[in-house]
């Protein structure tokens, strides 16, 4: 029998600080979240993994180097390429372009500072599993916090991988990318944080609709795999 | 073996940090230009000869040291 809610799965690395964010507001969109140890070699059984925020490693040489040679992070690099659904959020997209599930790299911000606000964001997208319940061209606005998140694409970048747009200059990244998917569609990053934006208690409830496109997507997966 | 591996950002690539420092040099009353901010790794690697010490590091590099989209590298062998 299929779980009523599909099972979200959210890595801890060392380092990582918003894994219990994500947690809770993934279970606020009515999903099992499913904590994973960085050390796991092997996923539980998971319909989606969420890899959260932070500075996993320390972000030694460079943000989310490190982070690409724990257990966990293979086994999500596996899990991906059998086609699963993988969000990385600021330290867990950097993560995901490090072990090359995504195109490009995130650099120290135009401006040298690290900066900590709510920013209006373009849905470019809303095919993807992460936006299917906003519509084209919405303006969402959710936090960001980094010190690195100028986006630098590679020169080949597919226009259609971008999902996200800063709508005003943020940090310096090429096209004001915020967000990005792979060319499957199955994996995405986002330097924003929508765990932090879920509840309208804490200034916007935009994040909740990244997250609940992720589980309504990740259970219909469930329900087709029984 | 010891050898040195100095990365830089690539050409073209914006480097705030390195215009930081440069736009500081200039408060000192240095007159530079074209500033740069890289990182120096220095290592001991068990290998026989140079040429494999370095094919070894250059290997090192593709594949975690620098990341070929923002960054070069260079290695220095010294017996």
């Amino acid at each position: 029998m299929a779980s009523p809610q599909p099972r979200i799965g959210v890595v801890t690395y060392p380092g990582s600080q918003d894994d219990r964010d994500a947690l809770w507001a993934l279970a606020a969109v009515d999903a099992e979240a499913v904590p994973v140890w960085h050390e796991d070699a092997e996923l539980p059984d998971l319909d989606a993994v969420v890899v959260p925020g932070g500075f996993s490693y320390g972000d030694y040489l460079r943000c989310g180097a490190i982070a690409r040679f724990s257990p966990a992070t293979q086994a999500i690099v596996g899990f991906a390429n059998a086609g699963g659904l993988v969000l990385g959020i600021c330290n867990g997209f950097q993560i995901l372009c490090e072990a090359g599930l995504l195109p490009g790299v995130l650099l120290r911000n135009a401006e040298l500072k690290f900066i900590c606000r709510d920013v209006a964001l373009r849905v470019e997208r809303t095919d993807t599993p992460f936006t299917t319940r906003c519509s084209e061209g919405q303006t969402i606005v959710i936090p960001v916090k980094h010190g690195e998140g100028r986006y630098l694409p590679p020169p080949d970048l597919d226009p259609r991988q971008v999902v996200l747009r800063y709508t005003a200059e943020c940090n310096g990244s090429v096209d004001d990318i915020a967000g990005v998917c792979n060319a499957a569609g199955n994996v995405m990053g986002l330097m924003p944080h929508p765990e932090h934006a879920v509840d309208p208690l804490l200034g916007s409830a935009d994040g909740g609709l990244l997250f609940a496109s992720l589980v309504e997507a990740a259970r219909t997966r469930a329900l087709a795999s029984v | 073996m010891k050898a040195r591996v100095l990365v830089r950002p690539k050409q073209g690539i914006l480097d705030p940090q390195g215009a930081a420092v440069e736009n500081a040099l200039g408060h000192l009353g240095f007159s530079v230009s074209d500033a740069r901010i890289g990182k120096v790794i220095d290592l001991e690697v068990d290998a026989a000869d140079a040429a494999t010490a370095k094919a070894q590091v250059e290997k090192m590099c593709e594949q975690l040291l620098a990341n070929p989209l923002m960054e070069s590298y260079e290695v220095e062998i010294h017996g």
